[in-house]
């Protein structure tokens, strides 16, 4: 499986990624290469086992649904590159 | 002044607590070995004010007689975890100026036992690399060189920083991560110790996160002893990370007797390499005679999907890493893209994240991003998962015969040259976790261990791996085999 421009093109902004018209090219290859590594697995045969889902066999510890911990505006704002208010602040997202 | 060089923590605890020197007379001695070794661009933030306290805090310690073993021990820290109010950035451009409001569990249980932060260790961006070269802050240069060249060598990665500096005496032990090989290859490329403990046993709470499944942090530190030691503080369960196993933690440096009569030890053929280097073959063949002649049984064994390991772990990590690093988009932390009169919130992300993240980060998100697109995630990211079962069949099998840990080679070559790799396919750089990557596959513990020099001089490590929540086990093979090979190379000080 390889991968054209318009591939890239899709992949770079499926990753929010922006990636100028000309270094679509050389990552289309990029990305193509390593596809073609990965096609190896397809010698495998598979058949019957199941994907992993987790490589330690213990279920998730559950607990009650309920707050344990909280009230750290200040701390979470603190790295920000904007905040305002008390909020994190981003260019306009609705017009 | 002590001799840096000869000092292990073993040692270091014991002449603390006789009272030979004091914590902030040993954190003193290894600030000043920082400054003196920056060529080697090993440390990425250095914080000696906060050594300094800490220092005076474990001499307090030691004298009341309440002195944990890393009580007073002087660490460096893997730019990856998280440090209160000290810049972490893994290594990363997105991540400039980020200072956590909390604390890593791991760098929390080791301070709450009076270990001493010298700094922060550079690291490949993300811990994306296999050679330091991927670090927004350069490159580590290598301490060791071949013989009576001076080209400049890498010290593996991505935990390079770490390999560096307990390699060049600048701290007693690092934190280091391991996602494919991370720990064991730069341990082997520098000739001291690294263990890649059983996923789950160390809390991933706090350390910046690349592909959850496989990520495991460990110490790399200069003695099979301290890595007990060392693993011992950072080891346990963490109510803040759900996959960290709620098991109890044995004593690691107990376990080391160095007695493995009887063990079963297994040598795969299946990494028997075409090309591997005679040297490496070597070295293997030689571990196995000196765990032979230590009392072990040698037994043949085969792993027959390792050769799927890579290709799976490279669908499975970027996978993960695309997932986990869709966090950094310019909003809560770190670098912002500035924009044009008339750009929105899309060309906010997309700008700050083509500035933020190195090449090799952007190319392994977007093939994340694409192998978990629909219409592929069955083809490819279903499909990885289900080798990867087979991987861990393929060990479990092993282990239900009766095999006690297996030993391969660390790595296919010795360290190479920084910029050796520059105009290579990013595949070719993949193979160096060959040996290390399947452990990561399967969860399982393994530890890389310098057993001997090549013909440049250069340090040479063989892996062991280890049966799930077996450290204590794996170690004292590892112990045993670092008594019959009496490594005890160290590079030659040119900085």
């Amino acid at each position: 499986m390889s991968i054209d421009i318009n591939t890239a093109r899709k992949v770079a902004h499926l990753a929010r990624i922006e990636v100028a018209e000309e270094a679509l090219p050389p990552l289309a290859d990029a990305l193509s290469n390593i596809l073609a590594f990965m096609e190896q697995l397809n010698e495998v045969d598979v058949e019957g086992v199941e994907p992993m889902t987790s490589v330690t066999p213990m279920a998730l510890k559950q607990r009650k649904d309920v707050v344990t911990d909280g009230g750290y505006q200040a701390q979470i704002l603190a790295n920000a590159p904007d905040t305002r208010e008390g909020f994190f602040a981003v260019p306009k997202v609705v017009e | 002044m002590t001799d840096l060089s000869k000092l292990t923590i073993a040692d270091a605890r014991d002449a603390l607590r006789k009272g030979d020197f004091t914590a902030v007379e040993l954190t003193e001695q290894y600030l000043g070995a920082i400054e003196a070794a920056e060529v080697l661009n090993a440390f990425s933030t250095n914080t000696p004010e906060i050594a300094r306290a800490q220092a005076l805090a474990a001499d307090a310690r030691i004298a009341k007689g309440d002195a944990p073993d890393m009580c007073g021990i002087p660490l460096g820290i893997k730019d990856l975890f998280c440090t209160k109010g000290v810049q972490t950035q893994a290594a990363s451009h997105i991540l400039d100026g980020f200072k956590p409001e909390y604390e890593s569990t791991i760098t929390g249980q080791l301070f709450d036992a009076g270990a001493v932060m010298l700094g922060k260790l550079n690291m490949d961006e993300f811990a994306m690399g296999s050679s330091n070269e991927t670090s927004f802050y350069g490159p580590v240069t290598s301490p060791w060189r071949r013989d009576n060249e001076e080209t400049k060598l890498t010290p593996g990665g991505s935990s390079g920083g770490s390999a560096a500096a307990v390699s060049a005496d600048l701290c007693l032990g690092a934190t280091g991560t391991d996602t494919g090989g991370s720990i064991r290859q730069p341990a082997a490329f520098t000739g001291i110790v690294g263990v890649k403990p059983t996923y789950g046993r160390c809390s991933r709470w706090g350390v910046v996160a690349f592909a959850s499944s496989l990520d495991q942090a460990g110490p790399m530190v200069k003695t099979v002893r301290d890595s007990a030691i060392m693993l011992q503080a950072m080891a346990g369960h963490d109510a803040k990370d759900s996959t960290s196993a709620d098991l109890a933690v044995p004593n690691f440096e107990a376990a080391l007797t160095g007695d493995i009569r009887g063990k079963k030890i297994g040598i795969p053929k299946e990494y028997r390499l075409d090309g591997m280097p005679d040297e490496i073959e070597t070295l293997w063949q030689e571990g196995a005679e000196k765990l032979r002649a230590a009392g072990a049984e040698i037994v043949d064994i085969s792993l027959p999907h390792t050769k799927y390991a890579l290709p799976a772990y490279y669908v499975i990590a970027p996978a993960e890493a695309s997932s986990n690093l869709s966090r950094y988009d310019g909003v809560k932390y770190g670098h912002r893209a500035k924009l044009n009169a008339g750009e929105g919130i899309t060309e906010m992300y997309q700008r700050t994240r083509a500035e933020g993240f190195g090449e090799e980060v952007q190319r392994r998100v977007m093939i994340g991003a694409y192998v978990l697109s629909a219409g592929f995630y069955d083809a490819y990211y279903i499909r990885a998962q289900k080798v990867r079962t087979l991987i861990k069949q393929d060990f479990e099998k092993v282990f239900a015969e009766g095999i006690d840990q297996i030993l391969t080679p660390a790595t296919p070559s010795a360290a190479f040259a920084l910029g050796e790799m520059a105009d290579a396919d990013p595949i070719k750089m993949y193979l160096n976790d060959v040996f290390t990557v399947t452990v990561n596959l399967a969860g399982l513990p393994g530890v890389s261990v310098p057993a001997g020099v090549n013909s440049s001089g250069l340090p040479l490590g063989l892996q062991l791996i280890g049966q799930p929540w077996n450290e204590a086990d794996m170690l004292n093979t590892a112990y045993a085999l670092e008594q019959a090979s009496g490594f005890a190379a160290k590079p030659a000080r040119w900085w």
